[in-house]
C-alpha cells in the first residue's frame, strides 16, 4: 500500500465525510458547518491538484475492490480524469461559497449542504471511474444525490420537475445498465485503457457493438441533455440558484458529457468507432441539439429557462468535437469545451442567481437598467455571455476556434456553418440582455427588492461570479501558456496519441 | 467424538436449539421476555457466525442427529447457501428483536389500550422464537420430512403472528394465511408420501443419487413444487401475501416479508437444483420464469397504484419475489452454478431491504397514526432517520449499485445475454423501473413541505424503533461492496464453483 494508491479514496473521503457529519448536525449549527464546507472543498482542491502534479510526472494512480468476478470497482486517475475532477472540486468551492450566501436563513441547511457534499463526492467519482462498471454506480448515485437538491424548496412544482428528471435519468441508467452488460458479454470487463478493444471483435459482432454504442450513447445523453432527451433540463429550473449551477456546470450535465468523452475515446476506441461508422450519428445528433437548443433560448422570456436552453446548445459542442475523432484539433475543441462551457455558464446562472435574490428579478423583460443597479454583477454576466458567443479573449473563442479549425482540416464544412450560425443564434439570444441591461430605463421599481447595503448584493453571493468571470477571460487570454485548460488538454490529446 | 472440539458438527444444533430454550423461557417465565429473546437472537448469531468460520476451515459438514445414521437416523447438513440464509436470518433476526422491543413499549407507553399491547407482546415473543427455531431448522435440515415438520412449526407460528394484531382485517387475513400455510404444508407432505413410496428414502443426500424419473417421483416433485409456491406467493399464487403482510403489526410484517418467504423458496430451489435435478426440463424452468416475469411486473404495477405505504411494501414483495423466479431459465446453460449466487444475492438484499421498509413504515404509523401515502407530506423533517432508511432500502429495492441486488441483477442480466434469452434481461430492466416509480411514489411525499407546516406535537420516537431499519438498509446497500464475501462462503466446499472461476475466487 503506498499513497498512489491511497489519494483516490482520499480525494472521495475529503467531501464524503464533511457531508455526513453535516447530515448530523443540529440546523443552528452555521458556523461549523460552513467551516466543514470549505475545509472540505479547499483539502479537495488541494488533493487533486497534487494528483495533477502526479499525473503530469507520470505516476500512475489506480485501486481497485473487485466484488465478484467480472465485476470490479477501479478508481483511475489518469489525464482526462483530471481535467474533470479539477474542474469539478474548484468550481464546487466557488458554488460552496455561493450557496453559503445564498441560502442565508432559510430552513433545511443541513440537508442542503449534507446532499451538496455527496453530490460533489460522486461527481469526482465519475471522473475518477477507471471502468464502465464504476462509472455506473457514480453515475446512479448522482442522479440519487442530485435529486434531494432538486426538490430542495418542497414545493408541487419542483417535485414534478424532480419526478420528470428521475424518470429521464433513471431510463438512462436502465439503457445504460443494459448496454454496459451486454458489451461486457462481447468483449469481456476492460479497463478505459485509451485504446478501446480489440478490432477483432468488430469481425464477429460489427452490429451489436453499433448498436450497443448508440445505446451507451443514450443512457448518458440523458444526463448530456442530447436532444430529445433533454426534457427534463428545463424544468429542472425550479431549484435554487447554486443547484442550477451545480446541474448545469459541475456535475450533471458535465456528468453526461464526460460519459461520451469516455466511451468514444476509452471504450470503443477512436479507431473502432470510425471502422464502426456510427459517429456520424453522433455528429447529426449533436448540431441538431446545438440549432434546437439555440433556437428554443431565443423564445424564452425567464432568463433561467433562456440559460437552460443555452446549456443545452453548449454542452452539445462536447459532443460535436468529440464526434470528429479522427480530428486532434476538434477532440482538443471539445474537451475543452468541457471546462469553458462550466466556466462560463456557472458565471451565468450565479448572476443570474444575484439578480433573483436582490432585486426578484426572473425574467428578462425586467432587466432594463439592471446594470446601474448591480454594475458588477452585470459585468461578470457580460464576459460569461460575450464567452458564449465567442468573442476573443474570452475562454468560448478558444472552444470554437479548435472546433471549427478541426471541422475545416476535415474538410467538413457543415461544422464550421453549425458554429457560424450557433454563434449567431447566441448572440441573438444574449445581446438583447445586455442592451437591456446596460443602456435600458429602469422601468418603475424592481419586483421585489430584498437587498440593500453597502454593496450591491450580499458580499458572498458577489464574489463567485466575479473570480469565474475574471477565469473566463484569463483562461482565454493565457490559452497559450504552460499551464491553462488548453495546455492540460493538449496534454491529453497527446496521451490519446491521436 | 468429543462434541465440544471445534470441528465437530454437533454445534449446528444450536441455531435450533438456543431459540426454542428462549420460546420456552419466555412462555414459562412471561417476566424479562425482551431480555430473554435478545440473549437468544445475539447467542444465535454468534453461533451461525461460528458455523460460518467452521464451514470456512473445513468445509460443509453433516451432523448425523443421536449418532443414528441415515436412512434410519436425521441429518443435519451446513454449507454454503445454507450458511448464508442462517446469517441473513440471524442478523435480520437481531434486528427485529431489537424493534419489536421499541414497537412494543412505544405502543404501551403512548396509547390507551396498554393492557391490549402488553397481551400482544406477551405472546410476540415466544411465537416468534419459535419460528426463528424453525427457520434455523429448515435451513439446516437435510431429510425431507423432517422439513415438512419445520414448514409446518414455521407456518403455525407466523399465521399465529399475523393474528396477533386483533383487527378484523386482520385476523381474516391471518386466518386465510393460515389455511394456504397449511394447504402448502399439506401438498408438499402429500408429495412426500409419493416419494416414499416410490424411493424409500428421505436422507436428501442419498435421494439426489437415487432420483429416477418415473411417475411417482414426477407427481412427488410436482406435489412438493406446488406446496411450496403456495407458500412463496410466487403469482398466482400470491392473493393471501398482501393484506397478511400488511395489516399485521409492523415487527411481524417484517419477519413475515423478510423472511419467511425465503424459507419455502429456499427449500424450494434445493429440493429443484440439488436433489431433482435430472427431472427438470427446460419448459418446466421456462415456465417458472415467466411466472417471475409476471409477478416482477404484476406486483410492481400493484405496488404503484397502492394508497396505503404497508400495502405497497407487500406487493413490492410479491414483485421482487419474481426475481427469485426469473433465475430458473438462466440456470440451463451455466448448470445451476451461476444462478445460486443470483438466488442468493437477491434474497440477501430483499431480505435486508425490506425489513428495513416494513420497519420505515412501521415507524411512520406510529408517528402518524395513519400510512395513507397521499397524507404522508413532510415526515422527513419530524423522522429524519426513518426517511434515510427508506430512501437507501429503495434504492437497493431498485437494484441500483452498489447494493446487494445491483449484484443480483447484474448476474440476471450477463447470465440472460449470455444464454441468448434477452427478453428476461427487458423485464428485469423494465421491473426495476417500476420499483423507481413506487418507491419514489412515496419518497417524494417525504419530502414536501406542507404549507401550514407546524412542528409535530407527537411523542418522539424509540431510538430502538428508528436505528434497526437504517441498519438494515446499510447493509442491503454496502453488502454489494463486500460481495466477496459471499461468493466465498458459497463456494466452499462447493468444487462446481471454483470450477467456474477459474483462478481463485477473490
Amino acid at each position: 500500500m503506498n499513497w498512489e494508491q491511497w489519494l483516490l479514496p482520499a480525494i472521495l473521503l475529503s467531501s464524503f465525510i464533511p457531508g455526513i457529519i453535516i447530515f448530523a448536525l443540529p440546523e443552528e449549527r452555521h458556523r461549523l458547518r460552513t467551516v466543514l464546507n470549505l475545509c472540505g472543498s479547499i483539502l479537495k482542491i488541494v488533493l487533486i491538484l497534487v494528483m495533477d502534479t502526479g499525473i503530469y510526472f507520470g505516476y500512475n494512480f489506480e485501486i481497485r475492490l473487485s466484488l465478484i468476478p467480472g465485476v470490479e470497482l477501479l478508481l483511475n486517475g489518469d489525464p482526462l480524469s483530471a481535467l474533470f475532477a479539477t474542474l469539478s472540486s474548484v468550481l464546487w468551492l466557488l458554488t460552496t461559497v455561493y450557496a453559503i450566501g445564498y441560502l442565508e436563513g432559510s430552513p433545511n441547511r443541513s440537508h442542503f449542504f449534507g446532499y451538496f457534499s455527496l453530490c460533489v463526492t460522486v461527481t469526482i467519482g465519475i471522473a475518477l471511474a477507471g471502468n464502465l462498471i464504476t462509472f455506473l454506480l457514480f453515475y446512479e448515485l448522482l442522479t440519487l444525490t442530485t435529486y434531494p437538491l432538486i426538490i430542495h424548496r418542497g414545493t408541487e412544482k419542483s417535485l414534478r420537475a424532480g419526478r420528470n428528471y428521475l424518470i429521464y435519468a433513471f431510463s438512462g441508467g436502465a439503457v445504460f445498465l443494459f448496454a454496459v452488460v451486454a458489451l461486457q458479454t462481447i468483449i469481456g470487463p476492460t479497463d478505459f485503457t485509451g485504446a478501446g478493444f480489440s478490432p477483432s471483435f468488430i469481425d464477429t459482432h460489427a452490429t451489436a457493438l453499433a448498436l450497443i454504442f448508440i445505446l451507451l450513447i443514450i443512457g448518458v445523453g440523458v444526463k448530456a441533455a442530447l436532444v430529445p432527451l433533454h426534457g427534463w433540463l428545463p424544468q429542472a429550473m425550479v431549484a435554487p440558484a447554486p443547484v442550477s449551477a451545480l446541474l448545469h456546470a459541475v456535475a450533471v450535465v458535465k456528468a453526461g458529457a464526460f460519459g461520451i468523452i469516455r466511451i468514444v475515446l476509452d471504450v470503443y476506441g477512436p479507431q473502432n468507432l470510425l471502422l464502426l461508422g456510427v459517429l456520424p450519428l453522433l455528429a447529426a445528433v449533436a448540431s441538431i441539439t446545438i440549432l434546437y437548443g439555440s433556437i428554443r433560448a431565443l423564445q424564452q422570456d425567464d432568463l433561467k429557462r433562456r440559460l437552460a436552453f443555452s446549456t443545452i446548445s453548449q454542452v452539445s459542442y462536447i459532443a460535436l468535437g468529440i464526434s470528429l475523432v479522427d480530428q486532434p484539433l476538434a477532440v482538443i475543441g471539445g474537451l475543452v469545451h468541457l471546462v469553458h462551457q462550466g466556466l462560463m455558464k456557472i458565471t451565468l446562472f450565479f448572476c443570474a442567481g444575484n439578480l433573483a435574490e436582490t432585486l426578484g428579478i426572473h425574467r428578462i423583460s425586467e432587466m432594463d437598467g439592471v446594470a446601474r443597479r448591480m454594475p458588477f454583477t452585470m459585468a461578470a454576466f457580460s464576459v460569461g455571455a460575450l464567452g458564449m458567443i465567442g468573442i476573443p479573449p474570452t475562454v468560448g473563442f478558444v472552444s470554437k476556434w479548435y472546433l471549427g479549425l478541426g471541422g475545416l482540416a476535415a474538410g467538413n464544412w457543415w461544422v464550421v456553418l453549425i458554429l457560424a450560425v450557433s454563434s449567431l443564434l447566441n448572440a441573438c439570444y444574449f445581446l438583447p440582455i445586455l442592451i437591456r441591461a446596460w443602456f435600458g430605463k429602469q422601468q418603475g421599481p424592481w419586483p421585489d427588492e430584498l437587498y440593500s447595503g453597502r454593496f450591491e448584493t450580499r458580499f458572498m453571493l458577489l464574489i463567485p461570479p466575479l473570480v469565474t468571470a475574471f477565469i473566463v477571460i484569463a483562461a482565454g487570454a493565457v490559452a497559450n501558456a504552460q499551464i491553462s485548460p488548453l495546455a492540460w488538454v493538449r496534454f491529453i490529446v497527446r496521451k490519446y496519441g491521436l | 467424538m468429543n462434541p465440544f472440539q471445534l470441528a465437530s458438527p454437533t454445534w449446528m444444533i444450536s441455531p435450533i436449539i438456543l431459540p426454542l430454550i428462549a420460546g420456552l423461557l419466555c412462555f414459562l417465565l412471561n417476566r424479562r421476555t425482551f431480555a430473554i429473546a435478545l440473549a437468544a437472537a445475539v447467542a444465535n448469531l454468534l453461533a451461525v457466525c461460528f458455523l460460518t468460520y467452521q464451514l470456512l476451515l473445513f468445509g460443509p459438514m453433516r451432523c448425523h442427529m443421536g449418532g443414528w445414521q441415515p436412512p434410519l437416523g436425521i441429518t443435519l447438513r451446513s454449507d454454503g447457501p445454507a450458511v448464508l440464509m442462517l446469517l441473513m436470518t440471524a442478523v435480520t433476526g437481531l434486528a427485529i428483536t431489537v424493534y419489536a422491543r421499541g414497537y412494543f413499549s412505544h405502543r404501551i407507553l403512548n396509547l390507551r389500550q396498554a393492557t391490549q399491547h402488553q397481551e400482544q407482546q406477551r405472546y410476540f415473543w415466544p411465537l416468534w422464537m419459535l419460528l426463528l427455531a424453525g427457520l434455523n431448522g429448515l435451513f439446516l435440515s437435510n431429510d425431507i420430512f423432517n422439513l415438512y415438520v419445520t414448514l409446518e412449526i414455521i407456518a403455525i407460528a407466523a399465521a399465529s403472528l399475523a393474528a396477533l394484531s386483533g383487527k378484523p382485517a386482520s385476523q381474516l387475513a391471518s386466518f386465510r394465511y393460515l389455511l394456504v400455510s397449511l394447504l402448502g404444508s399439506l401438498t408438499y407432505l402429500l408429495g412426500v408420501v409419493f416419494l416414499y413410496r416410490s424411493c424409500g428414502i428421505l436422507d436428501l443426500d442419498i435421494l439426489q443419487h437415487h432420483v429416477a424419473n418415473g411417475p411417482g417421483i414426477r407427481a412427488a416433485l410436482a406435489l412438493m413444487s406446488i406446496g411450496l409456491l403456495l407458500k412463496t406467493a410466487l403469482v398466482p399464487l400470491h392473493f393471501w401475501l398482501p393484506p397478511t403482510h400488511a395489516n399485521a403489526l409492523a415487527p411481524v410484517s417484517v419477519i413475515l416479508s423478510g423472511l419467511v418467504v425465503k424459507g419455502s423458496f429456499y427449500l424450494l430451489f434445493r429440493l429443484w437444483f440439488e436433489i431433482f435435478t435430472q427431472l427438470i426440463t427446460p419448459s418446466a424452468l421456462n415456465f417458472m420464469g415467466t411466472l417471475g416475469a409476471v409477478a416482477i411486473l404484476w406486483g410492481a404495477v400493484q405496488a404503484m397504484r397502492q394508497h396505503r405505504l404497508k400495502l405497497m411494501v407487500a406487493y413490492s414483495t410479491v414483485s421482487q419475489l419474481g426475481y427469485l423466479f426469473i433465475a430458473f431459465p438462466l440456470s440451463r446453460i451455466d448448470e445451476s452454478i451461476q444462478v445460486w449466487s443470483i438466488v442468493i444475492f437477491m434474497a440477501l438484499g430483499h431480505a435486508c431491504a425490506k425489513s428495513a421498509l416494513f420497519m420505515v413504515a412501521g415507524a411512520v404509523f406510529l408517528h402518524l397514526g395513519h400510512d395513507r401515502i397521499k397524507d404522508l407530506n413532510g415526515v422527513r423533517a419530524s423522522l429524519p432517520i426513518p426517511v434515510f432508511a427508506y430512501g437507501i432500502a429503495g434504492v437497493s429495492l431498485m437494484g441500483l449499485p452498489p447494493s446487494a441486488g445491483f449484484i443480483g441483477k447484474w448476474l440476471l442480466l450477463t447470465s440472460s445475454l449470455t444464454s441468448s434469452q434477452w427478453w428476461w434481461a427487458l423485464v428485469i430492466i423494465t421491473g426495476s423501473l417500476l420499483a423507481m416509480i413506487y418507491v419514489f411514489r412515496v419518497m417524494s411525499r417525504f419530502f414536501v413541505i406542507p404549507e401550514d407546516y407546524s412542528v409535530t406535537t407527537s411523542a418522539p420516537l424509540s431510538p430502538l424503533l428508528e436505528w434497526p431499519a437504517l441498519i438494515m438498509a446499510l447493509i442491503s446497500l454496502f453488502l454489494g461492496l463486500a460481495a466477496s464475501w459471499p461468493m466465498k462462503i458459497l463456494a466452499t466446499g462447493n468444487t462446481a464453483l471454483t470450477q467456474v472461476f477459474p483462478g481463485g475466487l477473490p
